[in-house]
């Protein structure tokens, strides 16, 4: 803890690239927000053809604020990893692009995010659509008490996704064999998902949510309950559904940030602090909070 | 001399006793408590313990022996003639003697004999009580030097204070078991003396209860009939509407409780809820007799039913209400321990939370809500107030709610509140009738707990 207080007290290099980046999209339709853009972040937050943008994100719980303006793009395929230490607000953040925090009663997110152009806390949107949109994989493995098949249905039925129960079988299906689980368990569909080893369960998470084709997954710490061989077959996933998705990964292990992410953001005490490519960040960070997490002197 | 002053005694000697022990624990300890193998209070508990125990015991085998050896030694003592006199009688005699000694205001014995054995009963009396005196405080005394001398840094005085607490603990819930299989044998023996009665299978299957007995050998009335049949659809039939009532709003309201109600209005709503279940069972009996059954019959006469005013679905209703809270609250339970992760991960793929609920979340609860329904059952079916008040004792072999009927509780209630004697079939049928209800709830919770149990695994 003292190791992050004195962290803090190190100024900020005074060539602040938010300030170029404030004055290089000066020009765009957004000019509102990016008028006082990031205070906080260092590297380049944008990127080109956008799937979601957030900006000005603004979290309280009751009174305590979580999270505090955080600017952040995420491209249309690729990952990016959220880092930083316990408590730094970026599970927070993950859940404000699906509204998961919706289901927390005193949870209070402002500023503006957008999916494809569209503002995903206007009153018009229903969670519930963009949920099946933006996926979300959890912490632990949470496979509902169902059969394999049926954990994996579940979201292409309460979609309405298919007619006929031959299309059902080919989504999940296909579901499984993104997800790599289907020829280990191709022959017992029928038994329950929670039969499975903690990977497998994993996997079944994940092929559960690609199964409802969306456009975005979320995984929170996705292998922070499994062993190195489950984890790395999960990497190597995530690699794999990259092509197609944009998939936003929190992760504590900065080698699985290092390995899977094409961009890393750098997340303490709520702020935004560093965002860039993985190569840059991990190599050459910025910012001295970064430096520190990374190089291990604190966190 | 009163035995409690004695204990009286006893208590404030074994208090002294704690603070010698204390005393000669810190100076064997040669000034350091750590050379002691226990704290020193556990020194003072081991010589307390001893100053007292042995001299309870010795009291407490005293009393028991106390009146039957002097109640022996005054009989010996009276006149030959006396002795020779059959038990019952000498046994008469010797209550006379006691009604002397203890109550002499309302003894108008004259007699002579009596009274002189009541002097030596009252002489006996006092002798045994000075003795106990004597010898109750000389065993405290011993017991207490006994422990004092023997306490030396080696000695395991926790150990022994523990071991002793264990025993105690044990015996108590020995005593609780004890008492459980106790009351079950008593109603086992009683119930199979009436099937010596009235055979079993006439009990079972009989389709006619109507337990009236002739009193007398020559009074006209019928023998008695026992066929628990009617009592037992009768009690299914309150308990079915019972949870009818209950199952649906018990369970609507855990839904509600756990799942869409802000932590203000759960604060306030469990505990109101909960307030159902403390109201005594005989306030709703008459609520169900005097306030749901007349307002039942008058509903029915204005739609042209007729509805008893004693009818199952007045009792079943009420009976309904008062579950409740019970079925609600073990629902809520069961609910809230379907992990988060899972409502997350429903919520994760876009699902609504009508369709969390209804297919996840009740699925993965399901077996707990059913073993609390099973629960709940068991109560219903036990339940009597109500059912005595607003059911009505006519055995009727109905399944018309509208009807009157009886339930094997309310049955119970009548066969022994009356005149009858021990031994007659009308009496020993309400032991039969509470074993089966017995062996019925039972079977219930097991069921039940089973149920339960098999769920719990699932989530730890």
């Amino acid at each position: 803890m003292q190791n992050i207080m004195k962290a803090e007290n190190f100024p900020t290099k005074p060539a602040s690239p938010g300030v170029q980046i404030k004055e290089r999209r000066a020009a765009d339709t957004t000019k509102i927000f990016e008028k006082e853009a990031s205070r906080h972040t260092v590297g380049d937050f944008t990127v080109p053809d956008p799937r979601l943008t957030t900006r000005h994100v603004n979290v309280f719980y009751g009174d305590k604020q979580a999270i505090f303006d955080v600017n952040l793009d995420i491209a249309k395929t690729e990952v990016i990893a959220l880092i930083g230490p316990s408590g730094c607000g970026k599970s927070t953040y993950l859940r404000c692009l699906n509204r998961m925090n919706d289901t927390i009663e005193i949870c209070r997110v402002e500023g503006e995010i957008k999916l494809d152009e569209v503002d995903i806390y206007h009153d018009d949107i229903d969670p519930v659509v963009l949920r099946a949109r933006v996926g979300m994989v959890f912490q632990k493995p949470n496979p509902f008490p169902k059969s394999i098949f049926d954990n994996v249905a579940y979201g292409p039925r309460i979609h309405g996704l298919t007619s006929s129960k031959s299309e059902l079988e080919e989504i999940v299906e296909k579901a499984l064999k993104r997800a790599g689980l289907w020829n280990e368990v191709k022959d017992r569909l029928d038994q329950p998902g929670t039969g499975l080893s903690g990977g497998q369960q994993q996997r079944l998470c994940i092929a559960r949510a690609i199964a409802v084709n969306p456009e975005v997954l979320l995984m929170d710490e996705p292998c922070s309950a499994l062993d190195p061989i489950a984890t790395a077959t999960i990497e190597q996933l995530i690699d794999e559904l990259s092509r197609r998705y944009s998939i936003v990964i929190v992760t504590h292990s900065m080698q699985q940030a290092a390995r899977v992410s094409h961009r890393t953001a750098y997340f303490h005490l709520g702020k935004l602090i560093e965002v860039g490519k993985t190569s840059q960040i991990f190599t050459n960070p910025r910012h001295p909070l970064t430096e520190d997490y990374i190089t291990g002197r604190f966190g | 001399m009163q035995t409690s002053t004695l204990i009286l005694l006893l208590a404030a000697l074994s208090f002294f006793a704690y603070y010698l022990g204390v005393a000669k624990a810190k100076a064997v300890s040669s000034g350091h408590v750590r050379n002691l193998h226990s704290l020193p209070r556990y020194y003072g508990y081991y010589t307390a313990l001893w100053c007292i125990l042995p001299a309870l015991l010795l009291l407490v085998v005293w009393l028991i022996f106390d009146d039957t050896l002097i109640s022996q030694l005054v009989i010996a003592s009276l006149p030959p003639e006396i002795q020779q006199l059959p038990e019952e009688q000498l046994g008469l005699f010797m209550n006379q003697i006691r009604n002397l000694v203890y109550n002499e205001a309302f003894s108008s014995s004259d007699d002579p004999v009596a009274r002189a054995a009541a002097e030596h009963y009252r002489f006996l009396k006092h002798l045994s009580q000075r003795c106990l005196f004597v010898i109750a405080l000389a065993c405290a005394i011993a017991g207490l030097s006994w422990a004092r001398h023997h306490i030396s840094p080696k000695l395991r005085a926790r150990n022994r204070v523990e071991k002793l607490l264990e025993f105690f603990l044990i015996a108590s819930s020995t005593i609780a078991i004890l008492t459980t299989i106790g009351i079950v044998l008593s109603v086992l023996f009683e119930a199979l003396r009436f099937f010596k009665l009235v055979p079993v299978t006439e009990f079972l299957f009989g389709l006619h209860w109507s337990p009236q007995m002739a009193i007398r050998p020559d009074q006209v009335g019928s023998s008695g009939a026992f066929g628990f049949i009617p009592l037992l659809t009768g009690t299914l039939l309150i308990a079915a509407i019972a949870m009818i009532v209950a199952a649906p709003i018990g369970l609507l309201a855990a839904i509600y409780l756990s799942e869409f109600a802000s932590r203000k209005i759960r604060t306030v709503a469990k505990p109101m809820l909960e307030v159902l279940a403390g109201i005594p069972t005989v306030v709703y009996g008459f609520f169900a007799a005097l306030v749901v059954a007349p307002f039942l019959r008058e509903l029915g006469a204005a739609i042209g039913v007729p509805i008893s005013s004693e009818s199952a679905l007045g009792a079943g209703l009420v009976m309904g209400i008062m579950i409740i809270p019970f079925v609600s609250s073990l629902s809520d339970d069961v609910i809230n321990a379907v992990p988060q992760s899972l409502r997350d991960g429903s919520y994760g793929l876009g699902a609504t939370q009508a369709e969390t609920i209804t297919q996840i979340i009740i699925p993965a609860a399901l077996p707990g809500i059913v073993g609390g329904l099973l629960l709940a059952i068991s109560r219903a079916i036990g339940e009597t107030m109500i059912v005595v008040m607003a059911a009505g004792l006519t055995a009727n072999l109905t399944l018309n709610p509208l009807q009157s009927v009886t339930t094997i509780t309310a049955q119970i209630v009548g066969l022994l509140v009356g005149d009858q004697e021990f031994d007659s079939p009308k009496t020993l049928a309400a032991f039969a009738l509470g074993l089966v209800l017995f062996l019925i709830t039972l079977a219930l919770n097991v069921l039940a707990l089973h149920i339960v149990r098999k769920y719990r695994e699932q989530y730890e």
